[in-house]
Parts: C-alpha cells; sequence; structure tokens
C-alpha cells in the first residue's frame, strides 16, 4: 500500500491503521465513508467513481502534509477507491494518529472536508430511472481552488 | 502541441478521454473558451484546469509540451 492512494479494488481498513500506528500514538481515529443507499428520498442502484489518478494521489499528499502542518504528530494515511461500488461499500478511508485525540479528530475532519474541495475525484449516482454526475454548479474563483 | 484531458462530464459531453491541441501557447481562458466554443455546453466558468497536474489560474500561460485537464466540479469522499 501507499499512505495517499487511489484504488481499483475494496478497501481493507486494517492495512490503513497499522500504518499509522506506533509507540508514540495515543489516538487513531479511522473514518469510513460508505455508499448509501438513499439520499434525499432517491434511491441510489450503485456509484461511478472515477478520477485523475497522478494528480488525486499527490492533491491526497497534499492533505496529509496540511494536516501534519497544522496538527504537530499526526499520521495519516488516506485511501480513495474508484469504479462500480455498492451499498455500504467503502469509497474512502483516513486514517489518523496521534499523541493525543483531539488532534486525530480534528484532523480526521479536515481530511474528508479538504477531500471534497481539491482532489479530482468524481461520483456518478446511478439510479432505477437515471444517472448524474454529482458537484456543484460552482463558479471558478478567480483566486483558483486551493483557496480556502 | 498541448495535451488536454477530460474526466467525468466532460469525457461524456466531448466524448474522448484527452486530445492534442496544435498551439505553442495560450493562456488558461483561451484554453477553456476554445472548450466553450468547440463543445457546446462545457460550462466554462464551473470549470478548474489543471496544467502539469497542479491547479493553475485563468491568466496562467500554457506552452507546447504541458498536459493539461480540464476538472469539473469534484466530488470524492
Amino acid at each position: 500500500m501507499k499512505p495517499f492512494e487511489i484504488v481499483e479494488t475494496p478497501i481493507e481498513p486494517g492495512k490503513y491503521t497499522e500504518y499509522v500506528l506506533h509507540a508514540g500514538a495515543g489516538a487513531v481515529t479511522v473514518f469510513t465513508g460508505h455508499v448509501r443507499e438513499w439520499t434525499h428520498g432517491i434511491r441510489t442502484l450503485y456509484l461511478a467513481y472515477e478520477a485523475y489518478v497522478p494528480m488525486a494521489e499527490k492533491k491526497l499528499a497534499q492533505i496529509g502534509a496540511e494536516m501534519e502542518g497544522q496538527w504537530p504528530g499526526v499520521k495519516v494515511a488516506i485511501a480513495h477507491r474508484i469504479g462500480e461500488m455498492h451499498i455500504s461499500d467503502i469509497a474512502v478511508i483516513i486514517a489518523v494518529s496521534s499523541p493525543h485525540r483531539k488532534a486525530a479528530y480534528e484532523a480526521n475532519e479536515y481530511a474528508i472536508e479538504r477531500i471534497k474541495e481539491i482532489v479530482p475525484i468524481w461520483k456518478k449516482e446511478v439510479w432505477e430511472d437515471g444517472e448524474e454526475w454529482l458537484g456543484g454548479q460552482k463558479k471558478y474563483p478567480e483566486k483558483g481552488i486551493e483557496q480556502k | 502541441m498541448i495535451k488536454v484531458s477530460y474526466f467525468a462530464r466532460l469525457r461524456e459531453l466531448t466524448g474522448k478521454s484527452d486530445e492534442t491541441i496544435e498551439q505553442q501557447s495560450m493562456t488558461v481562458r483561451e484554453l477553456l473558451e476554445w472548450a466553450e466554443t468547440t463543445y457546446p455546453g462545457f460550462g466554462k466558468d464551473t470549470v478548474h484546469v489543471a496544467v502539469n497536474e497542479e491547479y493553475a489560474l485563468k491568466e496562467d500561460v500554457i506552452q507546447s509540451g504541458d498536459s493539461c485537464a480540464f476538472i469539473p466540479p469534484v466530488s470524492g469522499g
């Protein structure tokens, strides 16, 4: 495994947890994002994720570096799966270890917010009667997408 | 020659994953305008451009040999 990776096969949480665990870690938070069946009353049959893989892996690593800068002492692993996924499959995993729990919680939430902002990954929802690529119709920010 | 890649909605709209443009240099803004003209419905105001795997600004200049990607609104997670 790589600590920041896009994968095409089912995500096994254990290896990411093991990767971040070390003797100085007093807390490990593991977030897994799953495929949900119902969204606003509409039933999803399956999701199809696509990524610009080399850039997506670079951006995941950038998020990891941002986390280490903001919460010194954290160790991070992030993986996102692409391809077709069905209800309850793991689409994303974020594992964070830290000497103390507060940083592990906070850094973990920061990671998922940043993934939704800057990582070139796209989700298509497929329903019984149609399909759609998700992603808000956001205007191009003049200062660029990296701006927070 | 500038290489461009399409993903998600834009890959389906254009019917291709990538192509090359015979240009020596152009700005990101010009590239987006070219895409909008070539592929009606492209939605250039919602699309970002990455040049060599880094997000670029509209006034940035793309050179021959650069690899560009059109990035529609992301929806990972």
